[in-house]
């Protein structure tokens, strides 16, 4: 069984964001793996424990991605593929996805696997649309995947604490519901054995694909305030007794 | 400009978020001189046109198929396309639910259209519609504005718009007008199966009135006794935002959040939740809202009565021993 794992870099967690015009100031921060993707990684990882195959890491972006997709190979992915495109914080979701789509096209795959949604901008689209331009089924918010023979079983979250199984052909888009599984840490096993592992790099503008946009983020900013919040100051014991007061006297809700 | 609002249901019942969404659909419409339709799809939704056809519509849309009848990505979108292409609208507006992230994406690139998902809210600005929506975890906004010809696609996060604002029909009732639609079961590539829940979760977090809630600031499971502590002193159930109880720290049934539950207690107590918006929309609905955290421009303070910007660690234990005081 093959499969595509596909993994997105974004700022780092704890990372200040300065921002530039629609975007930020990408020269003052550190990048991560999106955390949402490392469990679509970790599946695939077990499904190829399962079944066999391969997992291929694909990841969109300028060089610095290479170094999300070098911890994929390490996590133990067998090979990467980089599309490189240094302005591809520009694209999207629908040129994002027909970029990849044209990327996955080239590659013998069973599967796709996606994260449920990126933490930087957070359209959560990607997988749905990868389907769509790929003509393959898809679902969403996976919770557990059993594969038999050329279909799936698939555990899909509903809201309220609602789920549904469903069954779906291969091959197929599925994106996978943070919490799936516990995911792995990379052994310094895995992180020499990467150092030997491929990765391809596809320039973005090569795949022929028109990326012209359908929606267009004007800007960001730091939201404006709905709620005027007190700030209580002090020692961690002044600030405990002043909470106590404010909650027991002028909220009374305690 | 016309306005169609894709309502949602599951078995009969409606995902009151699609009222919010008719809420946003009635205002722009007004702010834009738009007329605004809903469509409710499935099969056996008669009923349910006509609750919609109450409301200040200028028709509502009924799609009803056998294989409508569970919801598929497939038919839905098979469905919608027709629909869109009939009907020509040039917004379609949806509740920002798990099943429209499922299908509405695809429903707008088979129209070769994008779609503007999770907005908060929208400016008129001369005529022009721009859509608010979070990026960075709730940390920025962002303005996003469509590109090129309609119809364009935008869903509206829950809680954005209020489902008690939705205005009623002016003299009684809008058509409902069937609209058939050409679906094929080869079409439909998946199968749902069984609906079901989890073992019932052995706490009503909606009941609670005081809930303490943690989020990645806790930073390990041997942390999580102090909170508990904290809890029991103030009288109140332990909550978390959904990486703990991804991680396993604490149950599924204790998250707050989209995927979890939605609470609206008298207090609640965060702590080292930053406010990413999957978890804000499960406790916005709080009475008071405290945040502590040690970064300053965490979102959640935005949402905050009361803040304190400083390390869990040290305010945990002072706070349960204040508390303790108070008793």
């Amino acid at each position: 069984m093959n499969i595509i794992v596909c993994i997105k870099q974004v700022p780092a967690k704890d990372a200040p964001l300065s921002i530039a015009g629609n975007w930020i100031r990408e020269s003052d921060i550190g990048f991560e793996m999106n955390e949402p993707d490392s469990y679509a990684l970790e599946e695939a990882l077990r499904l190829k424990e399962k079944h066999g195959g391969e997992v291929i890491a694909l990841s969109m972006g300028p060089e610095r991605v290479k170094q999300t997709i070098k911890e994929a190979l390490a996590k133990g992915a067998d090979r990467g593929i980089h599309i490189a495109d240094d302005n591809f914080a520009q694209l999207d979701p629908l040129g994002s996805a027909k970029s990849i789509a044209a990327a996955i096209k080239q590659q013998k795959h069973d599967l796709v696997l996606t994260g449920l949604q990126s933490d930087d901008k957070g359209f959560g689209q990607t997988g749905v649309l990868l389907a769509s331009v790929l003509d393959v089924p898809h679902a969403t918010i996976i919770m557990a995947i059993e594969v038999d023979g050329q279909k799936m079983r698939l555990k899909r979250e509903l809201e309220a604490g609602w789920f549904q199984h469903i069954e779906c052909p291969l091959p197929a888009v599925l994106s996978i519901q943070s919490g799936i599984n516990k995911v792995r840490y990379a052994t310094l096993k895995g992180i020499m054995a990467a150092k030997k592992k491929e990765i391809t790099t596809i320039a973005r503008e090569s795949l022929g694909v028109s990326a012209e946009l359908t929606q267009k983020v004007e800007k960001i900013y730091v939201p404006t305030k709905t709620k005027k919040t007190e700030f209580l100051t002090g020692t961690p014991k002044e600030v405990a007794s002043k909470l106590v007061e404010k909650l027991k006297f002028e909220a009374r809700v305690i | 400009m016309k306005i169609l609002v894709i309502a949602e249901q599951r078995q009969g019942k409606w995902n009151n978020t699609s009222f919010e969404t008719l809420a946003a659909a009635q205002q722009i419409a007004k702010d834009t001189s738009s007329a605004v339709s809903a469509l409710v799809i499935g099969k056996g939704v008669v009923g349910l046109a006509d609750e919609l056809a109450a409301k200040n519509v200028a028709e509502v849309l009924l799609v009803q198929h056998d294989l409508l009848e569970a919801y598929t990505p497939d038919g839905y979108c098979m469905a919608l396309s027709q629909v869109i292409a009939s009907a020509k609208p040039e917004l379609v507006l949806f509740p920002h639910t798990y099943q429209v992230r499922d299908f509405a994406p695809k429903l707008a690139a088979m129209l070769g259209k994008g779609m503007i998902g999770d907005c908060v809210g929208y400016r008129n600005e001369g005529g022009k519609l721009v859509f608010v929506r979070q990026m960075f975890q709730g940390k920025t906004a962002a303005d996003v504005t469509f590109q090129g010809a309609a119809p364009w696609f935008a869903s509206f996060q829950a809680g954005a718009f209020r489902s008690d604002l939705v205005a009623a029909h002016p003299s009684g009732k809008a058509p409902v007008n069937l609209v058939t639609v050409d679906l094929k079961p080869e079409q439909i590539r998946t199968k749902p199966l069984d609906l079901f829940k989890e073992a019932k979760s052995a706490v009503d977090l909606t009941q609670a009135p005081l809930i303490v809630a943690i989020g990645r600031g806790i930073k390990a499971p041997e942390n999580i006794p102090q909170a508990e502590a904290l809890a029991k002193a103030l009288g109140g159930e332990i909550a978390a935002s959904r990486p703990i109880c991804d991680e396993g720290w604490l149950p599924m049934e204790r998250q707050i959040g989209s995927s979890g539950q939605t609470v609206a207690p008298k207090l609640y107590l965060a702590l080292g939740i930053s406010g990413a918006i999957q978890h804000v929309v499960g406790m916005k609905g709080a009475r008071t809202i405290v945040a502590i955290n040690k970064d300053q421009n965490a979102p959640i303070f935005e949402i905050a009565d009361y803040g304190v910007v400083g390390d869990i660690f040290e305010i945990m234990p002072a706070l349960t021993e204040a508390l303790e005081k108070a008793k």
